[in-house]
């Protein structure tokens, strides 16, 4: 009775700092929200006026871009974009979701141990430093072996693929791991073999966890700058073939974004826009998808 | 005691949040300290100098500043240079904004920006070295061949007497004072000042950007600051004349241009002692020895 009356005392007595706390983390909370709006209201008054200054079609489907010409046409960007992006994510999917499968599965405990760090350390290699190995290392390889110039598409879809690894085989390898056991006891009991096992039972349980994983590196790929303007050639124009130096809608606001001045400016925070627009289409996606498997598990 | 603890906390957190705002809002004040502390000075000219100066702009000019800065910093423990790229364009017109204090150029200002009350000052010569890889066999062009193949017109160096594999152009970003040289002097622009190079260059947005990437591409030319020449890349002999300090000098090479510093209005004492010391023997001295051609 008495500690019963005690506790109750000290809650009570607790109570304003409590108060306090909660609102500050309140506080906390609301500051993230309004930098996330603070930058969507800045990003579409600034830049939405140009659109149609410039015309909506000569800005979205224009394919010179030559500001100081006043010619403002980013298709060439926004195709680069979504190649560079969609191949990346291909090429970075395979490796990544085939190096999930391995760590969840077939590796022995120890390499799991090993590989994870690496995994890992990758992740937190800082963008510019992919992109001077990407400068010194992928471009010579591939201005050599094809002798175009090494800035190129391919360089940036090589870099992106390697980039995006790190999300995509931890995000697998989680879904894999969270596959119930009873699905593999099931089917190896069954008679199925391991590798039927993992591809027609584990991975298809574990679709929409990879899908996300797909997803963030999409989001990773198509918003990557900094790595990308070294390798890239960083011409605005259509690419033709893989060895074609490219442009993306990244590394259009970054390479100008320092001198432009005027309605050039204006038309880097477009781009700015459609890029905003990507990564928001992007989100609406995997939160549909998260939601799809919050209730199959439910 | 936990609950001491968790005031404690509560208080040292809103402690910290005003603080950091007390701090934001402070920000500006080192750039106008400057020109505060060094206004006065004018008229007390032996005082000992003190400061903060923001100096920004060409990539071509950065290197031989960022010495000439580390210098002056030597002999003058109070002042503090901070040096930074972004090409001549973002050098004069964060000048004129007062972004930064001095403004770096590798070209000649244009009539509208002397108009924005910037005063040019020439530090420097510099030739703009025609560079193409290490391990190409070509060693000279004439100005048609180059004009030619930033045009897009020739496309493989079997056309200028290398081998047979395509040419690959690079150019630098509209900001760069480098190339509106380059353009100039090569004549690669219409009657509007357009610039008439492929839309096939690549582009690097700095002078060391550029030259990293003619050092990795065997094919690869572009042209960047003859004092950042260095046996990674190959400066070409231009209509026969090689690219030297030499044929700078005594004006045989053609392709040259100014290194400028900009300020805008009149300069203050902080200002104008770097200035200073920039134009002095020992400053002109690190000019030469960098490679680049003394003023005087």
């Amino acid at each position: 009775m008495e500690e019963k009356l005690e506790r109750k005392a000290t809650r009570r007595r607790r109570t304003p700092a409590e108060f306090i706390m909660e609102n500050l983390f309140l506080l906390c909370a609301l500051a993230s929200i309004a930098a996330v709006a603070v930058i969507t209201v800045y990003l579409f008054v600034s830049g939405t006026p140009a659109i149609f200054k410039i015309g909506a079609k000569e800005f979205l489907l224009g394919t010179v871009w030559k500001p100081t010409e006043g010619q403002f046409g980013i298709l060439p960007m926004i195709i680069c974009s979504v190649v560079s992006t969609v191949l990346a994510v291909g090429a970075g999917g395979v490796i990544g979701v085939m190096t999930a499968v391995f760590m969840a599965e077939l590796a022995p405990p120890w390499l799991t141990r090993l590989l994870r760090p690496c995994v890992r350390l990758l992740a937190g290699i800082p963008s510019v430093v992919y992109g001077y190995f990407g400068l010194t290392l992928i471009v010579p390889l591939i201005a050599k072996l094809s002798g175009f110039a090494g800035n190129s598409l391919l360089a940036v879809i090589v870099l992106l693929a390697m980039m995006i690894l790190p999300t995509i085989i931890s995000i697998s390898e989680d879904a894999l791991r969270a596959v119930p056991r009873a699905y593999k006891e099931g089917s190896l009991a069954l008679g199925a073999s391991h590798s039927q096992t993992i591809f027609k039972v584990l991975l298809p349980a574990a679709r929409s966890g990879i899908l996300s994983a797909l997803v963030l590196g999409v989001g990773r790929a198509i918003g990557e700058t900094m790595a990308v303007i070294l390798v890239a050639g960083n011409t605005p124009q259509i690419p033709t073939s893989l060895f074609d130096s490219v442009r993306t809608l990244t590394i259009n606001i970054a390479f100008e974004m320092s001198y432009a001045e005027g309605l050039h400016r204006e038309a880097l925070f477009a781009t700015g826009v459609v890029l905003f627009l990507f990564i928001m289409a992007l989100n609406i996606l995997l939160n549909v998808l998260t939601r799809r498997r919050e209730k199959k598990n439910a | 005691m936990k609950k001491n603890a968790k005031w404690m906390l509560a208080v040292g957190l809103c402690l910290a949040m005003i603080a950091g705002a007390g701090c934001a809002a402070k920000t500006p004040d080192p750039t106008q300290a400057p020109a505060a502390t060094a206004a006065p000075r004018q008229t007390q000219e032996p005082a000992k100098l003190s400061g903060t100066l923001e100096v920004g702009g060409s990539t071509s000019v950065q290197p031989l500043m960022e010495a000439l800065a580390d210098a002056f910093m030597n002999e003058n423990d109070g002042v503090e240079i901070n040096v930074q790229g972004g090409g001549s364009g973002v050098g004069i017109a964060s000048t004129a904004d007062g972004l930064f204090e001095i403004g770096m150029s590798s070209r000649s200002l244009k009539d509208e920006e002397k108009a924005k009350g910037l005063k040019p000052v020439t530090i420097a010569l510099d030739g703009i070295a025609v560079t193409v890889n290490a391990a190409n066999p070509v060693n000279a062009l004439t100005t048609e061949q180059i004009q030619k193949i930033f045009k897009g017109e020739i496309t493989s160096w079997s056309q200028v007497g290398g081998s047979d594999a395509p040419i690959v152009v690079y150019t630098r970003e509209a900001a760069s004072g480098t190339r509106g040289a380059f353009l100039e002097l090569m004549k690669l622009q219409d009657d509007e000042d357009k610039s008439l190079i492929t839309d096939k260059a690549l582009e690097a947005n700095s002078n060391g950007s550029m030259k990293t990437n003619i050092a990795g591409n065997a094919n690869a030319i572009g042209y960047i600051s003859l004092g950042s020449v260095d046996d990674t890349v190959k400066a070409v002999d231009v209509d026969s004349v090689k690219a030297s300090v030499d044929t700078v000098l005594d004006g045989t090479y053609p392709v040259k241009r100014p290194f400028l510093v900009v300020t805008k209005g009149e300069p203050t004492a902080l200002e104008q002692a770097f200035m200073n010391y920039i134009l002095s023997d020992e400053g002109q001295k690190m000019v030469t020895d960098k490679g680049y051609i003394s003023e005087k």
